[in-house]
């Protein structure tokens, strides 16, 4: 426990950067995912197929897989990126974008087809429905999905604690070499400073929901 | 699903502007895959390192080293059969215990999701190796059953919550106490209006499975680094692109299985536009149940 | 390409050979594994009850090339696994009848702690900080942290020419731990597994890569175009076989099988089987029976 408090400045550290990776990653796959969103079900084919390929490799390989990718496929084909967050960013990014994209569709999904009608009905194009009718509604359904998805973004970013970057990750697991007798401590410690992100985040969604609810 | 009703049929302007949009796409993914392919023959990705899957050096086997992919897989399949079901059946249970009208119940419940899905899985992992003793396999099914029951519990719960309060009046109309009402008109419909969540959490469950890493349970990623390190590290593009090709062929199967029962749920409900008929309580859990 | 050939396939002969040669106390005889009698230990030793039950669980690591790696066929090969597998044999264990566990760094004392592991063998480097926790008996090989650069590079020798230059290792290692309290100016960058540090190196994302040198040899010996150690080592690090902590006996008994080997010239017949392939036969460390 000693231990613990004694690594706090070494924690923060890589509590920093676990943060920026998740912040920057959640906002651009937020973003990405939303178009790509809105490419599935949009009335251009191609637009459909390039969305439907995204998402279907993104969440149908694992990240650890992605990142190799970045890291080491893409050298080898002659595009060198720097180490470090940079491939970093890019590899959650795109695998983010996949879940978020597939947590918009689920919502727009919900909402109910007399508003897509009505819509129609008083001549609103395709793209004029989808952004004033029927995405803000669908924001009710997936709120909770997508604040998992960026709780689960934010743990995620630990896969790159084996691909060049010190976050909290791989922050513990030097500590765990440097206090061998506490290695249950210090994982615990870093535990601790993923549920100081994940809880306000889990709590936060709670309160927009219930809004978003009552407003109905 | 909501294709045809978001836009009118393509006319012949929308038409020509989509197959020229398709062309122009189509180039230039035919320009990326070219330079690619360049790319990749300069720097010898198509030289002998394939043999690795036919003849590998190393006094090794061409069976030695599919069997070793073999068994990596079926540790993934494994770790995820058994975690599945286990993480779903439980997730009901939170679903319903967090939705519950006692706060007695509610909070304590919310509490333990919260907590649940905010620690990372690797860590889940390294608890149940360490502080609980268990096994290898044990440790990787613990995390991923505590984790995904949080997670699917939080899916079917805003599904309950987008369901118009009509059916639930309606049930209580009928005399049915919460518990019918739940099981018979509320969770069968959740099911299907979450099921491309739910899907897309299996999914991450199996590939959740590589994570066991950590606590030495030899998956098929594991497997794959440690044939590279084995054979030396210009073998890892062929056996990476093998893995991928593992990992999307099984993901993509049980995706589109799993739409398959999408479709048959979608299929039966179909009399109205929010279903009015209750599902035999075995239909509901049962065929995700089975991935 | 083609002596590369020969010469894994040399290895893997030599390795098979040795584990054959090792299944028994004596190397003569091939059934000798169940020769050893139980009874030879003091009753309620380890050592008696390892003998007795016929079975031993070993943690290694298996992706440490020349020490412990795992081959797609699943057998362990390297130095350490060699060595367990003498260990073994002096107990009556058969090779057959050893259980390898894969140690990573984070569990090795754990899984000794909760006696997961009857033993690790696995490039573990005895420091006061893991006494603490666990026992260690040796060293029987001593390592030291070495650079490997570019064989084009000669702009970095010593440790003092990294300032400034990214250096490659592995994260929550002992060399990354150096690298960033000795060597502050350095850049460090750490990934999974040293693997992982070679594309990089050769791609010139990194400047050089950080660990034992004898695992950089091994590196070097596969790609003797590409790279090159530089320089003398400059840490000790002496590997040692971990034990349950306060288990003297068995520590005692493991020091003279040590020492045993090293005398008789199986260390050496195991060193030039796996590690020695690549690299010239040392002289076996003192053990430390402190």
């Amino acid at each position: 426990m000693d231990s613990v408090i004694e690594a706090l400045p070494v924690y923060l550290d890589g509590f920093r950067l676990t943060l920026y990776l998740a912040a920057i990653s959640g906002a651009l796959s937020l973003v990405l995912g939303t178009v790509l969103a809105a490419f599935r079900v949009s009335p251009l084919r191609s637009l459909r197929l390039i969305g439907t390929l995204v998402v279907e490799v993104g969440r149908n390989t694992p990240l650890t897989l992605v990142f190799i990718f970045f890291v080491f496929i893409l050298p080898g084909i002659g595009i060198i990126l720097p180490l470090g967050t940079l491939p970093a960013i890019i590899a959650l990014t795109v695998y983010t974008s996949a879940f978020v994209c597939e947590a918009v569709r689920s919502g727009i999904n919900s909402v109910g087809i007399g508003q897509a009608e009505a819509a129609r009905a008083i001549g609103l194009g395709s793209v004029q429905t989808l952004t004033l009718v029927v995405l803000p509604q669908a924001l009710r359904t997936v709120v909770p999905p997508l604040i998992n998805v960026l709780i689960a973004l934010t743990k995620n970013t630990s896969v790159a604690a084996g691909f060049a970057v010190v976050e909290l990750t791989a922050t513990g697991r030097g500590l765990a070499r440097d206090y061998p007798a506490d290695v249950i401590w210090m994982l615990l410690g870093v535990a601790f400073f993923y549920l100081v992100i994940t809880i306000p985040a889990g709590a936060i969604a709670g309160s927009i929901e219930r809004r978003v609810v009552f407003s109905r | 699903m909501s294709k045809s009703v978001l836009y009118d049929e393509p006319g012949p302007k929308t038409l020509r502007l989509e197959r020229n949009a398709s062309i122009a796409v189509g180039a230039l993914i035919a320009v990326g895959l070219v330079f690619v392919i360049i790319g990749m023959a300069g720097r010898g990705l198509f030289d002998d390192r394939w043999l690795v899957f036919t003849d590998p050096p190393k006094g090794q086997t061409a069976g030695d080293v599919w069997g070793s992919l073999g068994r990596g897989l079926r540790a993934t399949l494994t770790a995820a059969a058994v975690a599945a079901p286990v993480a779903f059946a439980l997730a009901f249970l939170l679903a319903i215990l967090r939705t519950s009208g006692s706060r007695w119940v509610s909070r304590p419940v919310t509490w333990l999701i919260e907590f649940l899905r905010g620690m990372p899985v690797l860590l889940m992992m390294f608890f149940g190796l360490l502080a609980f003793g268990l096994s290898a396999f044990a440790a990787v099914a613990f995390g991923l059953i505590l984790y995904n029951s949080a997670i699917m519990a939080e899916i079917l719960r805003a599904g309950l919550a987008a369901l118009p309060k009509g059916q639930v009046e309606a049930g209580t109309a009928l005399g049915l106490t919460r518990w019918q009402t739940m099981r018979l008109i509320q969770l069968p419909q959740v099911v299907r209006l979450m099921l491309p969540s739910l899907i897309s959490q299996l999914v991450v469950l199996l590939k959740d499975s590589s994570l066991g890493f950590i606590v030495g349970y030899p998956e098929l990623l594991r497997t794959m680094q440690l044939n590279y390190s084995f054979f030396g590290d210009k073998y890892r593009f062929p056996l990476f692109v093998v893995v991928l090709i593992i990992y999307l062929a099984v993901n993509i199967t049980l995706t589109r299985v799993a739409i398959l029962v999408e479709r048959r749920l979608g299929a039966r409900g179909q009399s109205g536009r929010v279903a009015t008929t209750a599902l035999p309580p075995e239909a509901e859990p049962e065929p995700l149940g089975r991935a | 390409m083609r002596t590369r050939t020969i010469r894994w396939a040399a290895l893997a002969a030599a390795a098979g050979l040795s584990l054959a040669a090792c299944s028994g106390g004596t190397d003569s005889d091939p059934d000798a594994g169940s020769s050893v009698d139980p009874g030879s230990f003091p009753a309620g030793s380890t050592m008696a009850r390892l003998a007795e039950a016929g079975e031993i669980t070993v943690g290694t690591k298996f992706d440490q090339p020349l020490f412990g790696l795992q081959g797609p066929d699943g057998k362990p090969v390297g130095f350490d696994v060699s060595i367990a597998t003498i260990i073994a044999g002096e107990l009556g264990i058969a090779p057959g009848d050893i259980t390898w566990i894969e140690t990573v760094s984070a569990n090795r004392e754990p899984f000794i702690q909760d006696g997961r592991v009857d033993i690790v063998v696995a490039t573990y480097t005895i420091n006061d900080s893991r006494k603490e926790v666990v026992d260690f008996a040796g060293p029987y090989y001593e390592a030291g942290q070495a650079l490997m650069v570019r064989a084009d590079d000669d702009s970095i020798t010593t440790p003092e020419d990294l300032s400034g230059k990214k250096v490659c290792s592995v994260d929550g290692s002992t060399p990354a731990k150096n690298i960033q309290d000795n060597y502050p100016e350095a850049e460090l960058v750490t990934f999974a597994a040293y693997t992982d540090c070679l594309d990089p190196l050769r791609n010139g994302q990194v400047d050089a890569v950080t660990t034992d040198n004898v695992i950089l040899a091994g590196y070097v010996a596969e790609s003797p175009d590409d790279f090159k150690v530089v320089g003398e080592p400059f840490t000790a690090e002496p590997y040692g076989i971990g034990l349950a902590k306060g288990d003297d006996e068995f520590r005692g008994w493991i020091n003279d099988v040590l020492e045993a080997i090293e005398a008789d010239g199986r260390w050496t017949a195991a060193w030039e089987d796996t590690a020695g392939t690549v690299l010239p036969t040392p002289e076996p460390p003192a053990v430390d029976r402190y």
